[in-house]
């Protein structure tokens, strides 16, 4: 581990240092080194979106990101959307009305419409599609996840004009 | 899981830094931006650099400023939804911004880098494959084989130019600034590339690409067209990147490229020199299309059959040229890209 | 609040999936976890001269090697091909084939020593289309099978088809191809095995049927089954793909048991395109007779398939592709003879609607082109030849209820259909197809008096209810039917039913996810469990009450007398009467199929308890300048016979639409053969998820879906399947479609831009407006079984020795051309 980087980086608010082989992705570090299994992969080569997660706010996929790239960076996975023990709208929604089947894809749905939503609270249907164009669904036929999206819109702005505060991505 | 294989890493702070770096062997070094193109092909085994040089950290890359003259100058380190959300881009430089937004994935346009984009590694079905694959077919040209499997009898390798921005930047007649140890220089797009799949780049080793400049382009009509089985992913395996300036309807200067037929982006002298000084009628865009077409020379290594890209070259250089014209696209692009640009 | 059925609901496991908590295969890490790699051969088919692990052995951080001399045992899914090893023994029959394996400390020390592993190899011909299989018998890919490198043909006929198709108005001939797909889960395949601290074998895996991987195990490692624990990880994602017991699961299973480690295995992208068992590439003849006002007199299909290398659930496959025309619409008299041959690429199997999507795609198609010709308008069509209900076939399949014609109907309705049909400007068109399957299929694929499906109910003075089944959670909403068949009978939210699922250990057998059988089977074993544990309760709870216990209703976790509240207790309260009075509280349930009517050889393929039905309508548009094809619009409509779960049943119905037109349009298992005289190469074209293409959420249409639910007798409160059904009309209807838009029929799938152009192009020419395959091979077909139909006084059996082997050569003509030949009547 001679060539190994000192890495410090927060993920899901959390501070982490690390001694990181820079040949490991952060897919490989967040799974295995962390133990943080809710992100998945699917070809580990960027085709498939399953291994999305939140960069400094931003959907990028985790296995073709160096761990050592990420260094003061803030990460965010699934396991940091639910606020406390309260899940993100988007979680209720999406288990609620059938956006998630299998589940193998859902933790990279779930953070890449959290990214939207917080850029954008009030998409279209076609942005919406277009934000999880990176994202491959197999089970539902993406239907079911888009119309979940919708709804946690809905919830949002409900919350929003109840003054309640929406919660950003640091 | 695949991996990567082990490497030594150095994240410079400086272009300074980085062309030091680079200069000391940089033919057992890789420069890694993005890393959307280059850590694919190391997990597959095409790439086995000893060492990557990473640009992440090196701030002057990601910069899009004004150049003199009208021109603007992008950073090479600028990502490409950077590109994706600059208006001023989308209203004024459309094709380019059209070129940008269609390149693979939202999550991918993130990480993947305009400088990336041009020195995307030339791809083919036969190379893009794991060792184990490709060992299964004794190999290729390209990598650790003799044979070029596309075209047996081919002295040079045909993988393709699959590079959205490429062909829009050579249609746009912009430059790329390149800099090494020894010093800088500029090169024209077009000069940028070698139609060979092996040695596609003109820049040599120890160069780094640091800027794209555009040149004034006030006055000027763009539009990219591309062609992928799917709305989001898929590399272009054909495309047209048209810029025209128009003069009261009549063509005053025209470039026409056209991507993923080649192993470079091909601009059509041709098809651009047939249109200057007419209106853009549909005989006038029927002649620069069969022009374009002329030239197109995909082959049977990529997604969909070849005959059928090299015909669906004329339909997508129409259909540049009657945007710029100004017909309504729109369900003509929502048909074919899945979105409306 | 109201029962659970019905109810629109978050299912069981929802929370899990959505927070990342959900532990697929790959997720588990276990203390002294070692990691295998496969080496996988290189060549298509070849004999292994040697293999030398030496240097793989010296290199360090390596624990283990193993080659196919520790695996001498063979295993297959099917009883009757049992002809794959956990690694080859003395010769590979496709690339990708396992040769050798290394089990070292990290999964990148195992990577870089398996390519240290020599191994030579002696070339054989390769066999890389069906036509070549069954042109040159030698050398054999397998020594078994029917003749040569034919591993299964079957010829039957019900009834005198060929007098029916003679005497008919029309005869239409066509022939048919569709291309291979592959399931492409999301989750590649993942195995972790351990042995235990009593010393016994523990196995996690990504399988869709931990019930055959542990009969595979048990025969492979010559261990006592009950030794052996075989965990269903929740799948991420299966359509068929983790069906078969794999030999990445032998070898760590092997290799835990030989190190006393943990050895994990995950498969790459491209070793799942080599585990595959996917869609079998088929080739197909119909020949049909039709009266003038499109009923059908007569059907004789032929059907060629693409095996692969193995058997896997091939010769299921085989008899899958013309079981079940005859359940659709009414076919008086039918000849089926099918033939599966052996080729040097990964073996095909079960994909989403095993074997009958590809001659459903024929039989769809060939009916529109019937309409066309008759000028019947193909919805109207259907409509008037949908087969009976509570009928028996011309095959003696048992058809229940049927709600076919209210599909058609609501889908006509739905789309405008009447509106749009030849309507639509150029360019634009519609198309209409129809389809059935199987809600699990009625034997079993070792044939015994087991039972299919168990379910095993604990409670306890906690009022907790665990509900144990063998069924596996792979995204369909297993474990959730479970809780709810359950809750529903026992009064309770699904949130209060704990399930344990897919552990041999733990669960009483089911015998998997597949076939669409698990809805029904797990669903009536649960319940009759539940009934059970029901009846305990209220017996107890009546005595407490003082009264009649037939008059205690369950319902919002309390237990209640029908004729008012005052007389209840709550669901707890109930148990622990029930606990005091018998004991500790334990029910069980079990489903076992009805004996199907079919006792002719081949007759156990395509019974069910009950078929459910789909008719779709898909929109296109067509550029005809370009062959560029757009899909807008899709209406479904699916017999359901009854929702348990709304929610859940449109995300199989969207579900399937959505793979049903990545088939249709784009997905294609393709393979690249190099220039013979250079090379011997055979290799999968794409073995990567951005070359072979699946839709992404930009490139799906609108789908407006319509359950119809007309609860079957047969199914747990009412409910038929719908895992697979509503995959297969929308090939054929994007066929269709194509036709309507543009004038030109694609014989073939995947409907691809250049294959419309080519067909525009041809009718341009004045040459047939088609794409599509020209001829059908010619096949040797075995004598064909002849059995009467019910009608005419038969009793399910061949009336000719099944055991017979002469071959009679195929009296019938290869066809010209595959346009339908449309002849008059004399």
């Amino acid at each position: 581990m001679s060539n190994s980087f000192r890495l410090s980086l927060s993920v899901n608010g959390e501070p982490i240092d690390a001694l990181v082989d820079p040949a490991k992705t952060l897919l490989e570090v967040l799974r295995e080194d962390l133990q943080l299994t809710g992100t998945k992969h699917g070809c580990e080569l960027g085709e498939c979106g399953a291994c999305a997660v939140l960069v400094d706010g931003q959907p990028v996929l985790s296995c073709l990101a160096l761990a050592v790239e990420c260094g003061g960076r803030s990460v965010t996975t699934i396991e940091g959307i639910a606020a406390g023990d309260e899940l993100h709208p988007l979680q209720d929604a999406m288990a609620d009305l059938g956006g998630s089947q299998c589940g193998y894809c859902s933790p990279g749905i779930i953070v890449t419409a959290k990214a939207l939503l917080d850029r954008e609270p009030n998409p279209t249907r076609e942005q919406i599609k277009e934000a999880l164009s990176g994202n491959l669904c197999r089970c539902t036929g993406y239907l079911q996840i888009v119309e979940a999206v919708e709804s946690a819109v809905q919830k949002l702005q409900t919350k929003v004009a109840a003054g309640l505060q929406p919660r950003a991505t640091k | 899981m695949l991996r990567l294989p082990s490497f030594k890493y150095y994240a410079p702070a400086s272009v300074e830094e980085a062309v030091d770096i680079l200069g000391q062997s940089p033919e057992t070094m890789m420069i890694v931006a993005g890393g959307t193109d280059v850590l694919p092909n190391m997990k597959r085994g095409q790439w086995k650099p000893k060492t990557l040089v990473g640009l992440r950290g090196i701030r002057e890359l990601a910069v899009m400023m004004p150049g003199p003259g009208g021109s603007r100058i992008i950073g090479a380190g600028t990502t490409l939804s950077t590109l994706v959300g600059d208006e001023l881009l989308q209203k004024n430089v459309r094709g380019l911004w059209q070129a940008a937004a269609q390149v693979a994935t939202p999550h991918l346009r993130n990480m993947a880098t305009i400088g990336g984009n041009l020195c995307l590694d030339t791809r083919c079905t036969y190379y893009d494959q794991s060792e184990e694959w490709r060992k299964a077919i004794g190999y290729c040209m390209k990598k650790d084989g003799s044979t070029c499997w596309v075209a047996t009898s081919s002295k040079r390798c045909l993988a393709v130019s699959s590079t959205d921005t490429a062909p829009m930047l050579l249609a746009l007649g912009a430059k790329v600034t390149l800099v090494s140890a020894s010093g800088s220089r500029d090169v024209a797009v077009d000069d940028f590339y070698n139609n060979d799949g092996m040695s596609y780049l003109t820049k040599r080793a120890d160069e780094l690409l640091t800027s794209v400049s555009l040149p004034n382009l006030r006055g000027w009509t763009t539009s990219y067209w591309k062609l992928r089985r799917r709305g989001s992913f898929d590399f272009p395996v054909g495309a047209a990147a048209i810029a025209l300036k128009l003069d009261g309807g009549v063509v005053e200067h025209a470039r026409i490229a056209l991507g993923a037929v080649a192993s470079r982006p091909l601009l059509s002298e041709k098809a651009s020199a047939l249109l200057i000084g007419q209106k853009l009628t549909d005989e006038a865009i029927a002649a620069a299309a069969a022009a374009a077409y002329d030239i197109a020379k995909p082959m049977d290594n990529t997604d969909f059959e070849l005959v059928w890209r090299k015909k669906m070259v004329k339909s997508l250089v129409t259909s540049a040229l009657r945007e710029a014209r100004g017909d309504d696209m729109r369900a003509k692009r929502l048909s074919l890209a899945r979105q409306i640009l | 609040m109201a029962g659970v059925i019905g109810r629109p609901r978050r299912r069981v496991d929802g929370r899990a999936k959505v927070t990342g908590q959900t532990k697929f295969a790959d997720d588990i890490a276990l203390p002294r976890m070692v990691y295998c790699r496969l080496l996988r051969s290189p060549h298509p088919h070849a004999r292994i001269v040697r293999i030398d692990t030496s240097k793989a052995d010296a290199f360090p951080g390596v624990l283990l090697t193993l080659t196919g001399s520790t695996f001498p045992i063979p295993y297959g899914v099917l009883p009757v091909s049992h002809d794959e090893h956990a690694l080859c023994q003395d010769k590979v029959r496709h690339v990708g084939d396992p040769v050798a394996a290394v089990i070292a400390r990290t999964e990148s020390i195992a990577d870089q020593a398996a390519k240290l592993i020599e191994v030579e190899y002696e070339l054989l011909r390769t066999f890389g289309t069906p036509e070549e299989s069954l042109l040159n018998p030698e050398p054999r890919i397998h020594e078994y099978g029917d003749d040569g490198n034919i591993h299964k043909a079957v010829a039957m006929q019900f009834g005198d088809v060929d007098a029916a198709i003679a005497k008919a108005d029309h005869i239409f001939e066509d022939t048919f191809f569709f291309e291979g797909s592959t399931h492409l889960p999301l989750e590649q395949h993942a195995t972790v095995a351990l042995k235990d601290p009593d010393g016994k074998l523990v196995v996690y895996s990504s399988t869709q049927t931990p019930h055959y991987l542990h009969r595979a195990l048990a025969k492979t490692l010559a261990m006592t089954a009950a030794h052996i624990r075989v965990i269903a990880t929740p799948n991420g994602g299966g359509f068929g793909g983790k069906s078969d017991p794999f030999n990445h699961e032998i070898v760590v299973a092997k290799a835990a048991m030989m190190l006393d480690r943990p050895v994990k295995i995950t498969l790459s992208r491209e070793e799942v395109f080599y585990c595959h068992r996917g869609r079998h590439p088929v080739q197909m003849k119909f020949r049909a007779g039709v009266t003038k006002d499109g009923k059908i007199t007569g059907l004789d299909l032929e059907t060629l398939l693409d095996g692969g290398a193995y058997g896997s659930y091939g010769v299921a496959s085989t008899f899958y592709t013309g079981a079940l025309q005859t359940v659709t619409y009414e076919i008086p008299t039918y000849r089926f003879r099918g033939c599966r041959v052996f080729t040097n690429k990964p073996a095909c199997g079960p994909k989403r609607g095993h074997g009958t999507p590809q001659a459903r795609f024929g039989q769809e198609v060939q009916l529109d082109k019937i309409a066309e010709t008759l000028k019947l308008d193909p919805a109207e069509m259907r409509l008037n030849i949908v087969a009976p209900p509570n009928s028996l076939t011309a095959n003696f399949m048992k058809i229940g209820t049927i709600g076919l014609a209210e599909c058609i109907r609501k889908v006509v309705a739905r789309s405008d259909w009447k509106n749009k049909f030849r309507k639509l400007p150029y360019g634009r068109g519609v198309g209409i197809a129809c389809s059935s399957y199987l809600s699990g299929a009625g034997l079993p694929i070792n044939w015994n008096d087991l039972p299919h499906s168990g379910v095993q109910l604990k409670l306890d003075r906690s009022g907790g209810v665990t509900a144990f089944c063998g069924a596996t959670e792979i995204g369909q909403g297993s474990d959730d039917v479970l809780a709810a068949c359950v809750a529903e009978i026992l009064g309770l939210e699904t949130f209060d039913i704990r399930v344990v699922t897919g552990d041999t250990d733990l669960t009483p057998v089911d015998l998997g996810s597949y076939s669409s059988r698990v809805t029904l089977m797990m669903g009536n074993a649960a319940i009759q469990a539940a009934e059970r544990a029901r009846d305990l309760l209220a017996e107890a709870v009546a005595e407490k009450l003082s009264v009649p216990k037939e008059q205690l209703v369950f319902a919002d976790g309390r237990v209640s007398h029908a004729e008012g509240a005052e007389k209840s207790c709550s669901f707890q309260e109930a148990v622990v009467f029930a606990e005091a009075k018998f004991g500790t509280i334990g029910t069980t349930g079990s489903y076992t199929p009805p004996k199907p009517p079919a006792r002719y050889k081949g007759g156990g393929v395509g019974p069910t308890p009950t078929y459910s039905y789909s008719a779709a309508i898909v929109e296109v548009e067509v550029d005809p300048e370009t062959g560029w094809l757009t899909v807008p619009n899709v209406w479904i409509g699916h017999d359901i016979g009854r929702a348990l779960n709304p929610t859940l049943v449109r995300g199989q119905v969207e579900g399937g639409v959505y793979m049903g037109l990545g088939e249709a349009l784009m997905e294609e298992s393709a393979f690249r053969r190099l220039p013979a005289k250079l090379s011997n190469a055979l290799v999968h074209k794409f073995p990567s998820i951005l070359e072979y293409k699946s839709l992404t959420s930009l490139d799906m249409p609108n789908i407006f879906t319509d359950l119809i639910e007309d609860p079957d007798p047969a199914g747990p409160f009412g409910a038929k399947e719908v895992g697979q059904g509503p995959l297969l009309p929308i090939m054929p209807a994007v066929a269709n479609a194509v036709y309507d838009a543009v004038g030109v029929r694609v014989d073939e799938i995947p409907v691809t831009p250049e294959k419309i152009l080519k067909a525009l192009t041809a009718k341009a020419a004045g040459k047939p407006a088609r794409y599509g395959p020209d001829s059908f091979p010619s096949i040797p077909w075995p004598e064909t079984l002849m059995v009467t139909p019910p009608w005419e006084g038969g009793d399910g059996r061949a009336a000719n020795d099944p055991k017979r082997k002469k071959r009679v050569a195929d009296a019938g003509t290869e066809v010209k051309a595959g346009i339908t030949i449309a002849r008059e009547a004399k």
